[in-house]
């Protein structure tokens, strides 16, 4: 609402509750994983392990969104609509993870969890599009975010594989790059996301957004970076401060998402350009 | 091609809101589902003090967001322009009532009653397929179709006409066809200034407000 119209303030959303926000949390974060540990060139048993738990985090995101839905005898349904619901596209894309990712799995095949780290990309862009086709929710509907959705599926997945695999005993190596350039990939898209949401959404969406924004920032972009820095320089403390990197990448990413969907989803409210003119003009 | 659609005439509301209890009858729609709602907005600050009732409820959107996000097609929109649910696909997910800008959609968990247990129309009027699922305005959809069936006119004979236009006492709802250049809305559209609720997000809303007459020069 402008300064020049009229109506009743905005308040928040009361149909997707914390049910629907750990399917961000999670599934965004297990597709993450599944990128990363293609990526990383794991093979064998932590090829596997990693798949799997990325597919778990997955699955528990899905089955806790089964729990809100008002009908979920009727859950495949929501394969009905490819044509235009970013949701039906979600659930195919998941669906293509599972079964790409247990063929891996199953037979420990590199290439197989590169065609299931595809489709978690893709699981993870439908994820970004459905928030950002929900019209109602201001802060939803920023283009941006669609890309800051991404980004942090990429960066809590690479955030969890370091922490995975050095607390597993093995070399984070390469996966230590990607996550820094995911975490800094995730604050350039915030900030393009908050320069768009200061556009739409009501001072308290705004006010709660700030407020996981900058967590966000200081503990999930800088803090990370300088742990591993440190433990870079400091090889001894790297198999303590690189897992706290990776952890506190992904907690980050998480509290923002559980915030943005149960916090700062406010509705577009109602607002009237003109006054009904009555009586004298 | 017909469109169906709504004008309100804000300058006659009076916010009695006989439209809502009408439609509340009409639909057997729970406690604290309100199809058709009126909106009481004060402005400015005292002596200089305004005061508007607003009717609100489904747009019967051009381009319904929550059509295109609905994952099960149980929201479609009719060659009139009707935007519908069907209950029997609906997976109550509730995707469409965030994609929607105006609020329209409820969804009831389970069945409630105005006074615990159902009064005698309640009970007749409740239907369970509607528990768990999206529910909304159809602009009394079952009466337009009986109604044209019988060769009536929407809009102009009551018994084909959506039940808060009829019961409004001041004529500030009107229902008829946006296409027909001779219906009763494209008359008032004509006449007066008017605006549609969030026009900028590009929903096509099928609900017009009047605020002013046309200037005549």
């Amino acid at each position: 609402m402008t300064k020049d119209e009229f109506g009743p303030n905005p308040w928040h959303q009361t149909n997707w509750d914390f049910r629907a926000a750990f399917n961000f949390m999670f599934g965004s974060a297990g597709a993450g994983l599944l990128v990363a540990a293609a990526l990383s060139g794991a093979a064998g048993n932590a090829l596997r392990a990693e798949m799997l738990l990325g597919m778990a985090l997955i699955g528990a995101g899905l089955v806790s969104v089964w729990f809100e839905i008002g009908r979920p005898l009727r859950a495949l349904n929501v394969g009905f609509n490819p044509f235009t619901s970013w949701m039906t596209r979600e659930s195919f894309a998941a669906g293509l993870v599972f079964v790409l990712g247990l063929a891996a799995a199953w037979l420990g095949s590199q290439p197989l969890a590169l065609a299931a780290a595809l489709a978690a990309l893709a699981f993870a862009y439908c994820q970004g599009r459905i928030l950002q086709a929900a019209k109602g929710i201001p802060a939803w509907r920023v283009p941006a975010l669609i890309w800051l959705i991404f980004a942090t599926a990429l960066a809590e997945g690479a955030g969890l594989y370091v922490a995975v695999t050095v607390l597993a005993g093995r070399s984070a190596g390469i996966a230590m790059s990607y996550l820094a350039i995911a975490l800094i990939a995730r604050a350039i898209v915030w900030s393009m996301y908050r320069n768009g949401v200061a556009k739409t959404a009501v001072r308290a969406a705004k006010a709660k957004l700030e407020g996981a924004g900058k967590v966000l920032i200081q503990f999930g972009t800088i803090a990370p970076l300088a742990l591993m820095l440190i433990g870079w320089l400091a090889p001894n403390f790297a198999r303590v401060l690189l897992p706290l990197a990776g952890l506190a990448a992904l907690a980050t990413g998480w509290q923002f998402k559980f915030v943005l969907i149960t916090r700062a989803a406010y509705n577009q409210g109602f607002a009237l350009p003109h006054l009904p003119v009555r009586g004298t003009r | 091609m017909t469109r169906w659609a709504m004008v309100a005439d804000l300058r006659r509301c009076v916010g009695c809101q006989t439209c809502t209890a009408s439609c509340r009858q009409t639909n057997a729609t729970p406690p604290g589902v309100q199809w058709r709602r009126v909106l009481d907005m004060e402005v400015g600050e005292y002596p200089n003090v305004k005061r508007s009732f607003v009717p609100v409820g489904c747009m019967h959107c051009e381009d319904p967001p929550c059509m295109h996000v609905c994952p099960s097609t149980a929201t479609k929109k009719r060659p009139d322009g009707i935007v519908t649910i069907d209950y029997d696909l609906c997976i109550g997910c509730s995707y469409c009532a965030v994609a929607c800008p105006y609020q329209a959609r409820y969804k009831t968990d389970l069945a409630s009653f105005a006074y615990g247990k159902a009064t005698a129309s309640e009970e007749q009027g409740f239907d369970p397929k509607r528990l768990a699922v999206a529910t909304k305005c159809t602009f009394c959809v079952d009466r337009i179709d009986a109604g044209l069936a019988k060769g009536l006119k929407p809009g102009i004979d009551p018994e084909a006409t959506p039940a808060c236009v009829n019961s409004c006492i001041t004529q500030t709802l009107s229902f008829g066809d946006f296409d027909d250049p001779d219906s009763n809305i494209s008359q008032l559209l004509a006449e007066n200034q008017t605006f549609r609720m969030h026009e900028e997000l590009g929903t096509g809303p099928g609900f017009y407000y009047i605020w002013d007459k046309k200037e005549t020069v």
